[in-house]
């Protein structure tokens, strides 16, 4: 056994209502530059939808995750080593800026500066990556709530692998949203396809990141995952991906998009499990058993065996506590509520989901039965309005049965507590019929609807000597370290050459010479407008408004 | 100083110099520059002909040059190899390879003048790059037609080789390069003039050929910092976060791991 801890995440589908609140905030965060206009480390798609970008999840286009060979082992589904090196001069599977989508700003200088005359001016979009007028035809959620209706959303891979039970049919139309982030995989195919080893699993959390000084844009792990959540910054010439914001992790707090998260459904704890057996259960014969497989993979920090293994792998003991308190533990193992996202693709993910129900409960009441009933409940699960098909094919690689228990133990959730709610007497006897304690279902309860924030984060602070220096990160944009504010400038070899800066310092000057600049933002020379997306609301951006006129000239204000 | 010297011994080792130089100031001072930059975000159809047909004809032609230049002639005869199969395979193998190079280059630059967003990421230290290495192949090229199809050949394995090795013994002499026609000549020059401006383009992804990927596994792990002592932190799980209230001693430099991550 090689205990191992993993930050993990867990998503309540039930509560996100489609703001793109983490969206935002984390663009705001981690991609206002230019070269990753176009890159959402965390985006929200409707479901279903075809997804950001587009059609991802079908893998016999896109090649991304891996497949288990005859004798059992698990090599890259692009190819091995020699296959990714004899096609890395023009990546045979590299999805297109199209696929993704041509990014874009408007051109707002004109709705002020156009001669007065018969018509209103417009404001025209411009490509970001040619500064020519363009036609905006897609974003990173153009079919968001269904909009472009059955024609769009027919293209939804995982639709379309159900197609013959699921049909699509305007009075049965379904929606649920489902945030996505980088899953930071236990068994990371990103990691696997990048041919200069850039890409790594941090041993201490598990987060998997991109070291900005060793990438060499071979651009293969793009194709490798087949999330698709690493990215290829089209200005830099590197790979870019979610970070889990560790700058925040590492001082205690949670991510940008969990901190932010309107529904507050995100929980962060950490997970321990057993780095030896990965290898063995991401190769599990059968698809259907991954889902198993993976969670065999967990171990109990109460468990004083695991917990002495984890000293004994340097693990400290604060977080071999925050591992047993961890809201994720509590979701994937103890209330078995939560699922992986595509366990098919076989890189372990490990920010897990929990289905969502609400829609049912509508169903029956429309239907003139008691919507809370859980006996009503369990048989309304399979007349569910978001077939359990459906969302078997996002979470359990297809089998129903999973899914079905995860939404009769949320179902009985409610017919409890609504029990409790009216001041009837508990009934044991819904606990029971999933399985569970009504001490459990209580304890559920409050973690999913009370949700407090201390229990919804649980996370350890990193150990590090220069404690100081990670508080630094977080906090604040220390200016006065070597070279200052002045390091990040265009360099000889394009935008952003030269030594790498801390991460603050870097979006604090990019934003502040964004803010100032006339020029507007980017690709190299070309005169750009002002992009509002990346305004802060403080100031005023320098372009957006005319220059002031001369109260005496008799002008407006 | 006299012209041959100064074109067949200063100007080469100048250039091997500033490569060297270059090499090494880049990748210390610029690691996060080194990258292919690549533009296949951009448009993959037309890069997909003309990048491997560039790219495996350049590598043929770099083996090429490296037998050519490198292994002296006596080493070849004395296994066997005729001047006259040497000089067949030479023209036909490198006429090939440079063929292949020069339309794959012709399409890249194609590519690079006439898509609109690759045109619009393109550099002018791009161009600059792509006129002195169209000038090289080109030069080559050239030179082997010009000596093959309108002459019987010439054999630079009696000349341009036993001088491109004396650079190396350091004992150059130029006087093998006095007689050798301008063709070559040009070629050679530009050359070294690509070598000297090799570290500060793109080219410089060409020195990270990832061969290592061929020997490790898979996954990658690598620690955060060294495991220092504990430190008395706070608990994660104790509440929304404040803003740290004291500071103590002075900023410390981001150490190489957390910067590195984005
Ligand atoms: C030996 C290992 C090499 C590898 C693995 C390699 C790989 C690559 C890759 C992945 C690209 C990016 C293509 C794209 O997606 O846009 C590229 C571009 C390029 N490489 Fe190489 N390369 C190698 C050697 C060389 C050499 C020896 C030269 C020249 C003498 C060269 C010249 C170029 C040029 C000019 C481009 C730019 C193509 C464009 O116009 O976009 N490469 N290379
Ligand atoms: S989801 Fe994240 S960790 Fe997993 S393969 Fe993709 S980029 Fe890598
Ligand atoms: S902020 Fe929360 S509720 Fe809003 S879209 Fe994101 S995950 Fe859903």
């Amino acid at each position: 056994m090689r205990v191992m801890a993993q930050m993990a995440m867990v998503m309540n589908l039930d509560k996100c209502i489609g703001c793109h609140t983490c969206s935002v905030t984390c663009k705001q965060a981690w991609t206002n530059r230019s070269g990753v206009e176009y890159v959402w480390f965390n985006n929200v798609e409707s479901r279903p939808g075809q997804g950001y970008p587009r059609t991802y999840q079908d893998q016999e286009r896109w090649q991304g995750g891996w497949v288990r060979t005859r004798s059992g082992r698990l090599k890259p589904r692009a190819g091995g080593r020699l296959r990714k090196l004899l096609g890395i001069f023009a990546n045979p599977k590299l999805p297109a800026m199209r696929d993704y989508y041509e990014p874009w700003t408007y051109d707002y200088e004109h709705l002020l500066s156009a001669p007065a005359g018969e018509d209103t001016p417009v404001a025209r979009p411009k490509s970001l990556l040619t500064g020519q007028d363009t036609k905006v035809t897609w974003s990173a959620n153009w079919d968001d709530s269904l909009a472009g209706g059955n024609e769009i959303a027919a293209g939804d891979p995982v639709l379309r692998q159900v197609a013959d039970r699921v049909r699509q049919e305007y009075e049965k139309a379904f929606l649920f949203f489902l945030p996505r982030i980088c899953e930071h995989c236990l068994n990371p195919s990103c990691a696997a396809s990048c041919p200069s080893g850039a890409i790594y699993k941090r041993a201490e959390d598990g987060i998997v990141l991109v070291d900005q000084d060793r990438c060499r844009g071979w651009r293969m792990c793009v194709t490798g995952c087949p999330y698709k959540k690493v990215y290829f910054n089209h200005r830099t010439g590197k790979a870019e991906k979610c970070t889990f914001c560790f700058p925040r992790i590492e001082i205690g707090q949670p991510t940008i998009c969990s901190e932010t998260c309107v529904g507050r459904l995100r929980y962060i704890g950490l997970m321990l499990y057993d780095a030896d057996a990965v290898a063995a259960a991401a190769a599990v014969k059968d698809e259907t058993d991954l889902y198993a497989a993976q969670r065999s993979v967990f171990l109990d920090p109460r468990d004083p065996r695991v917990a002495a293994e984890a000293r004994a792998a340097g693990i400290p003991d604060d977080w071999i506590e925050a591992a047993a308190r961890s809201p994720v533990w509590d979701l994937i193992m103890r209330y078995e509520v939560a699922l992986p996202l595509h366990p098919e693709y076989r890189t372990m993910p490990m920010v897990w989901y929990i289905p969502p129900l609400s829609p049912v409960v509508d169903v029956l009441r429309d239907t003139g039965h008691d919507g809370e009933n859980a006996g009503n409940l369990f048989g309304a699960v399979d007349a569910l309005r978001i077939p359990v098909e459906y969302l078997a094919g996002l979470f359990t690689a297809g089998d129903p049965a999973p899914v079905r228990a995860v939404l009769n133990r949320l179902a009985a959730m409610r017919a409890y507590q609504r029990r409790i709610n009216l001041g009837e007497p508990r009934n044991e006897s819904i606990a029971t019929a999933v399985g569970m304690t009504g001490a459990q279902l209580d304890d559920m309860y409050r973690l999913l609807a009370i949700a407090k924030y201390e229990e919804r984060y649980v996370i350890p602070a990193a150990h590090a000597e220069d404690a100081h220096r990670l508080e630094q990160l977080g906090t604040e944009c220390s200016l006065d370290y070597d070279g200052g504010p002045g390091m990040y400038q265009t360099g000889p070899f394009g935008e952003a050459s030269g030594t790498a800066v801390p991460v603050q310092v870097e979006t604090f000057h990019m934003l502040r010479s964004r803010q100032t600049a006339d020029a507007g933002t980017d690709p190299g020379d070309q005169p750009r407008r002002v992009n509002l997306l990346n305004w802060d609301g403080k100031g005023r951006p320098a372009g957006l408004f005319p220059p002031r006129r001369d109260p005496d000239d008799g002008g407006g204000q | 100083m006299n012209t041959n010297v100064l074109l067949w011994v200063v100007y080469p080792y100048l250039a091997i110099a500033v490569l060297v130089g270059g090499l090494i100031w880049r990748y210390r001072y610029d690691k996060f520059g080194w990258t292919t930059r690549s533009s296949q975000l951009y448009e993959s159809a037309v890069l997909r002909w003309g990048s491997p047909m560039f790219h495996f004809g350049v590598l043929l032609v770099l083996i090429g040059h490296v037998g050519g230049l490198l292994v002296p002639k006596s080493w070849t005869e004395a296994v066997g190899v005729t001047e006259h199969t040497y000089h067949l395979t030479a023209v036909f193998v490198g006429t090939v390879a440079g063929l292949c190079t020069l339309i794959g280059m012709a399409i890249l630059i194609a590519r690079r003048r006439l898509t609109g967003p690759v045109f619009a990421a393109t550099t002018r230290n791009d161009k600059a790059m792509y006129v002195v290495l169209a000038a090289v192949i080109v030069l080559g090229l050239w030179a082997t037609v010009k000596a093959n199809v309108a002459g019987d050949g010439y054999d630079y394995r009696q000349t341009v080789s036993p001088w491109f090795r004396s650079l190396f013994y350091l004992s150059p002499d130029p006087e093998l390069m006095a007689g050798v026609p301008a063709s070559f000549q040009a070629h050679v020059l530009a050359a070294f003039a690509l070598f000297a401006f090799w570290p500060f383009t793109r080219l410089v992804h060409a020195f990270s050929a990832p061969v290592g990927y061929l020997t490790r596994p898979y996954v990658v792990y690598r620690s955060r910092d060294a495991r220092p002592g504990l430190r008395p932190a706070r608990r994660g799980w104790g509440g929304p976060p404040s803003a740290p209230t004291t500071r103590r001693g002075t900023p410390a430099r981001p150490t190489e791991r957390s910067r590195g991550g984005r």
